[in-house]
């Protein structure tokens, strides 16, 4: 493997406070060289004039349907797609077919994410057998096969006896517990936020208070036991301000946001598009601002996916029948930047922190930085770039996107996976309108 | 085939008044049809039109149904039981096989709320919603404004409370949208637990006792109480909910004026509503009911591209629509 020379792109890294044009060299799987002006002769070169270079995204929370529906997605397509969104790594949650709540199937994925030899693949075990809310998972044997947490989610853990236990189990092993915060009888046959477009509507609503319950009952339980408590996808105001709480007190709560819950609202529900169906549902401006305000003060820790592929036939029926759940890995870097770069709620800075450093840092994963001799885990992005989303275009095997059809800003154009180049885009280092009349003039 | 209401006919939120008062204009002189010996003109002759009900109805789909063969349509009523569906076929493929028969509309009557635009949005034919789900019931809406505007006039400045289950009805949602846009009032009355939450946002008074609601209101549109709505803990009995919220003759007297009575039907007599109210002489109950058919007809006629100024002359036995391709 020759080495690779990033040359020319503004270096954003968080981790050691550096923002700044410079060279980034790599070899051996490792950065090996940082600073203003690099020689390599050997290595192969690549342009990153206006481009900026950050340690690789990592997605600490998607649905890969392997093994049990591989004809929705794929580890290997999930994968590349992930790659392709400019994700180094990505964490498969469990509510596979069959769940992933033993060290086979854990083993099974991890082997499965190294075929693919795209982004890496973590798995997250299930925290009870079956997902079924009743028996403790084997954790201890789940992460001694590459499990990285722990979670049921998609299916909330109603007992706060078995997320108690599960909090004080997961010490021993260093895990965090991650939670889908749902009071299941307040949610029930819930299809849309519960507001004034489910009343115009007539679908059947989720309060907010459904998700914030949960939130409170967990905070509480990792205050109790010590243990650390990862709340997925947040949606609501009201949960942020539960977050805070618990974080003044020290209680070990963190907290991800999707970036569907950071820019769109209940709104998009109108004409009933099944693509705008997810759990936890789309909320209020109110709730946007507040989770956008939370990204950007560090209450809400880091920007995870919640990719969720479904069957275009599963998601073309009756709304309140459809799936819940959207496409997210190849939208997600353009959703963030879009909606909060460009409209000031964060920095450049703030966004590799966001969606790289803090990630590894809280799931004590490899990566997360630029620093000389960490590991080659890396995006090249063009923060400039507008390009219309296309969903047919996209790498998953999954078409359910509400981004469909938008322009959005900012693109990845190279994916860096322990030093080999695992995806990239057009030509790096020419503007994707120069790339754009290439292609045309290639197909002209 | 557009003409003045557009393709389809889904719901009243997206209707302007003008639109509601032309469908209103255009029932009028339909209204004559269905009193005559020989009830029946060409208006729709060579039209098809199928009745889609995914769910049971009576009144609807025999009103729709008489709506049609009045303007001379040939109608196939399909039932979910009856059909295709019953083996898991999807709502749009059983769309899509109807109109590869070459059909001209689709009167749909679904569980799901948005299905009729679902259905709307997937095929060419005119589509109307005869009940979505928990969203709307346009021409029961409208069959609604038709029967208070015989008796009021101008609906502008009019005092209508509906009374019940507003959470679940479709029916209360159209009439909101379709009152609210040609002036009149609306307030609404029934268990909080059977409002929407976000209810204050839907620009109606609400009344939590029906004495109220009956101290304010010219006209009250009682909703049938749905007895799956105890069984899933709404409220906790039939018994009750009449005690508390139903229509009866001692609290009308108490008002100062005479109350218009409407109801969608079926009626659960002694529940939401008593008998010598539904019976009384301030019950236009039977109104509603004629006049179902002459906004249904309406309704097919506009859509199918009928000029308004027409229905006049369609009745005679002119052609009263533009030539199909």
């Amino acid at each position: 493997m020759n080495p690779i020379l990033l040359r020319g792109g503004t270096l954003v890294d968080p981790s050691q406070d550096l923002n700044e044009i410079g060279d980034l060299l790599i070899a051996d799987g490792l950065i090996s060289g940082v600073g203003a002006s690099i020689h390599a002769d050997d290595a192969e070169e690549i342009d990153c004039s206006g481009l900026i270079v950050s340690p690789g995204f990592i997605d600490v929370h998607c649905h890969l349907r392997e093994p049990g529906r591989e004809d929705v997605e794929t580890i290997a397509t999930g994968a590349r797609a992930a790659a392709a969104g400019g994700f180094t790594a990505v964490c498969a949650m469990p509510n596979t077919d069959p769940v992933t709540d033993n060290q086979a199937a854990v083993g099974f994925i991890v082997r499965q994410g190294q075929r693919a030899a795209a982004a890496r693949v973590y798995p997250i075990g299930a925290i009870s057998v079956g997902q079924e809310g009743k028996v403790l998972a084997e954790f201890g044997e789940m992460v001694g096969a590459g499990a990285i947490a722990v979670s049921d989610d998609g299916k909330p853990v109603a007992s706060a006896q078995l997320m108690r236990t599960a909090l004080e189990y997961a010490r021993t092993f260093r895990i965090p517990v991650i939670d889908h915060c749902e009071e299941p009888t307040l949610a029930a046959g819930g299809a849309m936020h519960e507001g004034l477009v489910s009343a115009q509507l007539g679908l059947k609503g989720i309060p907010a208070e459904a998700e914030e319950i949960m939130v409170i009952r967990d905070i509480l339980l990792a205050r109790l036991t010590g243990g650390h408590v990862h709340l997925a996808h947040m949606s609501t105001k009201g949960s942020v301000e539960l977050i805070r709480w618990g974080k003044e007190r020290g209680i070990r709560v963190t907290a991800e946001v999707c970036p569907h819950h950071l820019s769109l609202t209940e709104e998009s529900v109108r004409g009933y598009d099944t693509n705008a169906k997810m759990n936890p549902p789309l909320r209020t401006d109110e709730d946007v601002d507040a989770l956008r305000d939370a990204v950007k003060d560090g209450t809400i820790d880091l920007i995870a996916t919640d990719h969720a592929p479904h069957h275009y036939d599963e998601k073309e029926r009756e709304f309140a029948d459809a799936p819940n759940g959207i496409v997210g890995l190849e939208t997600a870097l353009a959703v963030v930047v879009t909606n909060l770069v460009e409209n000031g709620y964060l920095e450049y800075p703030d966004l590799v922190d966001r969606m790289s450093c803090t990630p590894a840092r809280i799931f004590n994963l490899p990566g997360g930085s630029l620093k000389r001799g960490g590991v080659a885990d890396i995006t090249v992005f063009d923060p400039k770039a507008r390009w219309q989303v296309d969903a047919s275009q996209f790498l998953s095997k999954g078409r359910n996107s509400p981004y469909n059809g938008m322009t959005l800003t900012g693109r990845p154009a190279c994916t860096i996976v322990a030093g080999s180049v695992v995806y990239r885009s057009g030509i790096p280092g020419q503007s994707s309108e120069k790339q754009r009349q290439q292609t045309h003039r290639l197909r002209g | 085939m557009t003409g003045t209401l557009g393709k389809d006919l889904l719901g009243l939120e997206s209707l302007s008044g003008d639109q509601i008062r032309l469908i209103l204009d255009t029932a009028e002189p339909f209204k004559e049809i269905s009193e005559r010996a020989i009830k029946k003109v060409p208006a729709l002759r060579g039209s098809t039109i199928v009745n889609l009900f995914f769910e049971n109805s009576t009144r609807t789909r025999i009103s729709f149904e008489f709506a049609e063969k009045r303007l001379s349509a040939d109608t196939v009523n399909v039932s979910a039981s009856g059909s295709s569906v019953s083996k898991g076929e999807t709502l749009v493929d059983t769309a899509r096989n109807l109109e590869a028969m070459r059909i001209d509309m689709v009167v749909i009557r679904h569980s799901a709320s948005g299905a009729a635009k679902f259905l709307a949005d997937r095929i060419q034919s005119n589509v109307i919603n005869a009940g979505d789900g928990t969203h709307e019931h346009p021409t029961q809406g409208l069959l609604d404004i038709l029967t208070l505007r015989d008796r009021f006039g101008d609906l502008k400045g009019r005092r209508v409370c509906i009374c019940g289950d507003i959470l679940h009805s479709r029916v209360a949602r159209s009439n909101i949208w379709g009152l609210t846009k040609l002036g009149a009032e609306v307030g609404v009355c029934g268990p909080r637990s059977l409002l929407p939450n976000a209810v204050d946002e839907l620009g109606v008074k609400i009344f939590d006792r029906v004495e109220e609601a009956i101290e304010w209101a010219e006209a009250l549109n009682v909703l049938r109480l749905q007895f799956e709505r105890m069984t899933a803990g709404y409220i906790p009995s039939a018994r009750e909910y009449n005690r508390v919220f139903g229509i009866s003759r001692e609290r009308l007297d108490r008002a100062k004026r005479d109350i218009l009575i409407l109801h969608p039907g079926p009626m659960n007599r002694g529940v939401e509503i008593d008998s010598d109210v539904a019976d009384g002489p301030n019950s236009v109950i039977l109104d509603q009911v004629t006049n179902g058919v002459a906004i249904r007809m309406a309704v097919l006629y506009l859509l199918a591209g009928g000029k308004p100024e027409l229905a006049e002359a369609a009745k005679g036995g002119g052609r009263g629509r533009e030539e199909r391709e």
